[in-house]
């Protein structure tokens, strides 16, 4: 399945943060690289939302909603803001 | 806290259909009256849901064509398969209502202020978040220099045709029809690959500002082209939206 950009979970992280996140800097706890959200591969077909890192492919975050409640797991990042 | 808005909380909220009009046979233009909307940026996006009677709820992401400052319009490309465009762009009419959030992204955006000279790369409907920062670019007086390079598979596949063959000054429009070209096209009529940006963009030496914008294998061989040829990849922003859309 093709990967969009993180732009297209902008409205994904206002619910989780509740701040605009594309623009926030995350780290790559694999492979260290540092980017900007919106640069991230997002893969949204997968049963919830799969972050990666476009340089090493780690899964950098998984956002899975269930009746309005959405699970987060951030693991595979070092840093995020 | 039930009913209490944090601020800067992102809210679903119900938009009115103003019009509804077509671009070409398979999109379709929604101009919308949003109440209280906070105002956008060129290339932000909003999302839109759908509910079924039974509950299902479908969510889609779609980019904002008009300029900041302009009633809030979306423009749909009608995807078969899809489970959002085809009610959107089929069955939605003027009065009736749309549940809405946004404007979302501060990532793909274009502001002024931030110079250029710009390089705008579209595939199929990808022109849209790109005509939006062309129409700021008009409304706010910048004088920076664009080129928009666009792939349609068609003529008749391109999204504001009227509005692109009289550009504002200094834009230059350049099309590419993948598919199929009419008699005496004197345009390209091939994709937008290294061969064709190294005819078209700008030299990297001018530290160009890139927007490129479409199905992802668009995006990805158009963006990966700019950086081999030496742009900057800070300077070039990316907005994939997946599928193979109409390239």
């Amino acid at each position: 399945m093709d990967a969009v950009d993180g732009n297209a979970i902008g409205g994904l992280l206002r619910e989780v943060f509740d701040a605009e996140m594309t623009t926030t800097v995350s780290v790559c706890g694999s492979c260290g690289t540092a980017r900007q959200v919106g640069e991230l591969a997002v893969y949204a077909h997968a049963p919830g939302t799969v972050v990666r890192c476009p340089s090493c492919d780690n899964v950098l975050m998984v956002f899975v909603t269930i009746h309005d409640r959405t699970c987060v797991d951030l693991m595979g990042l070092a840093s995020l803001g | 806290m039930a009913g209490t808005a944090l601020r800067g909380r992102l809210t679903w909220q119900v938009a009115k259909v103003l019009a509804v009009s077509a671009e070409t046979p398979s999109v379709r233009t929604i101009m919308l009256d949003v109440p209280g909307w906070p105002g956008h940026q060129a290339g932000q996006h909003v999302d839109i849901r759908l509910t079924d009677e039974d509950g299902y709820v479908a969510e889609r992401s779609y980019s904002i064509a008009s300029a900041p400052g302009e009633p809030v319009a979306l423009t749909v490309e009608r995807l078969d398969d899809g489970e959002v465009s085809p009610y959107l762009t089929d069955e939605l009419r003027a009065g009736d209502e749309l549940e809405l959030r946004g404007p979302i992204g501060g990532y793909f955006v274009w502001e002024p202020e931030d110079g250029g000279p710009l390089l705008l790369l579209a595939g199929g409907s990808g022109i849209v978040p790109l005509r939006s920062i062309l129409r700021h670019r008009e409304r706010t007086g910048s004088t920076v220099p664009v080129r928009l390079v666009y792939s349609s598979r068609t003529l008749d596949d391109v999204i504001y045709r009227g509005e692109l063959d009289k550009p504002a000054e200094g834009v230059e429009v350049i099309h590419t029809l993948t598919r199929h070209q009419p008699p005496g096209w004197a345009g390209y009529a091939r994709r937008v690959d290294a061969g064709l940006l190294a005819e078209v963009a700008w030299p990297a030496s001018m530290m160009p500002l890139a927007y490129v914008c479409g199905p992802t294998s668009f995006v990805e061989a158009a963006s990966q082209a700019l950086v081999r040829s030496g742009d900057q990849p800070q300077r070039v922003k990316t907005e994939r939206f997946g599928g193979t859309g109409g390239t």
